[in-house]
Parts: structure tokens; sequence; C-alpha cells
């Protein structure tokens, strides 16, 4: 059985790689290459699988959202990707590679006993990335 | 081939174990434990697989599977407490997940028949929170 809660963060970011030059970039990124950055309400879903426990739960609401809270929420919520982020570092903030640094942000050293399943987020309601959990 | 319908009920619960103290009912339920009770609208989705009929070009006729959906599920859950009114919630928690597997039992034998398998229950507590079950040990 899988389990899934919706979270939300809002965030700015700016695409742009070192790898092209900079008519190429905005070639390639378009408004998002805009130099000033822009921003996003993103929704994120973490989809946990297991078995009800002895609460009738697949896990604690109260664990998970603290685990999200303090893992992605506190830490993206009304940020700037491309400089407040550390695993973000480096990386062009696609929502490809936001979603990639969440699922092992969130995945390394889990803590409850129902599995990561996948991330799945929402940069707006047009584009929308899942992600398998690693197992 | 997949195909989904969408019903929706409205209900009040709550959430605590006879057997365990208030205490810990609220350390594991929080709100949901309030003895009172509280309501959500439910979002039920489900998901049947099959291959489209030759002759009518249909999975599943979806006249029938709305009366299903009504007869197993809405008219039995919805607008009542699901602890005093619907079994067996009067001794399971009705959590999200034991509301859909619930759903599942009652529905996966009057929608599972032929080549039509019951793939999916999905149901929405809120929309921040749905649980999956597709019949899974």
């Amino acid at each position: 059985m899988k389990l899934t809660r919706r979270y939300e963060f809002s965030a700015s970011h700016r695409l742009d790689t070192p790898a092209l030059t900079p008519d190429a970039n905005r070639d390639l990124y378009g408004k998002c290459n805009n130099p000033f950055g822009h921003g996003h309400n993103y929704v994120l879903e973490v989809t946990l699988m297991g078995s009800p426990d002895e609460s009738g739960q697949v896990a604690s609401r109260e664990a998970l959202d603290a685990l999200v809270g303090r893992r992605v929420l506190s830490r993206y919520d009304h940020r700037n990707l491309n400089a407040d982020i550390a695993e973000l570092n480096g990386v062009v903030p696609t929502t490809e590679n936001i979603a990639v640094a969440i699922e092992r942000a969130l995945n390394e050293d889990w803590p409850l006993s129902a599995r990561l399943d996948r991330v799945r987020i929402a940069e707006t309601e047009r584009n929308i990335f899942e992600l398998e959990a690693k197992r | 081939m997949l195909l989904t319908r969408k019903a929706e009920f409205s209900a009040s619960h709550v959430c605590a174990r006879a057997d365990w103290s208030e205490e810990r009912n609220r350390s594991v339920y929080g709100a949901n434990a309030n003895p009172n009770g509280h309501g959500h609208n439910y979002i039920l989705e489900v998901t049947l697989a099959g291959e489209p009929d030759p002759i009518t070009g249909m999975v599943f006729d979806l006249r029938e599977l709305k009366e299903i959906l009504n007869d197993e599920v809405i008219e039995p859950f919805d607008h009542r407490n699901l602890n005093r009114e619907v079994p067996p919630f009067d001794k399971i928690v009705p959590t999200t997940e034991n509301v859909a597997l619930e759903i599942w039992r009652r529905l996966n034998p009057r929608l599972s028949r032929g080549g039509v398998k019951l793939a999916n229950v999905r149901l929405y507590e809120t929309s921040d929170l749905y649980v999956d079950f597709g019949g899974e040990a």
C-alpha cells in the first residue's frame, strides 16, 4: 500500500550552465535564463510504500511531515535554489535536478519503517517530474 | 487499458484505538483522535484494468460501475459517522489506509470478473493526503 503526502515550497532559480555560451544558454533555457532569476510554487509529493502498522497507518503523518520539513521544506522554501542549497551548488536547478537532490536528501539515512517509493515535483501545473526512489 | 472512475463521499470519523490510552491515541493520531470526531470530503478513484469489448468498445459499463460504487461505497459511507455506522470501523480505526482497504474488499468481488480486474483504489482524505491500494498482500 502507498501513502502520499503533498507539500509546497516557493523558491527562485535561474537556469544557466557554464558549459554553454551566454547565447546558447539563452537559446536553450529561454525565459528561465533571465539573469535576475524567477520563481515557482513547487508542489512536492512524497510517496511511501509499506503495510499499515498497529495504528492502521503506513507511516505517522507527524513523523513524515517532520522529516520532509527538516530535510526539504525548511531548506528549500523561500530560498534561491542556485545560491542557498548546498547540494545544488554547481548544478543547474532544473526540476529534474531538484527531484534528484530531494530524493537523495530524503532517502539517505531513511528513518521510517515504510520505505520511500517516489518523489513527484510539479514546477507549475503543467510541468511535472516523477522519480522512483533508489532501493 | 486502464479506466478510472471518480466518486466522492463526506463522512466523519475518530482515529483512536479503544485499547490505547487517550494520551497514546493523541500522540499517534494527533487531532484525528479528538473524541467528538471531525469530517472529510473523501475523493475515491477506482481504476479497472481490461480491454475494450470488441462490440461495445468499453472496458466496463460505466453506468454499472457507477451503480456498484454507489451501492458498495457512496450509499453506505456518505454523510455517515464511519466509527458508528459503517462496519468494520466500530472495531477498526478508520485511517485513510483502513478505509481504502475496506473499499477494496467491498468492490473487488463485484468489479474483478471476466477479463477485468480492479487495479487500484486511490482514496484522498484531503488534497494533501492519499493512499493507493492495488491488492498487494
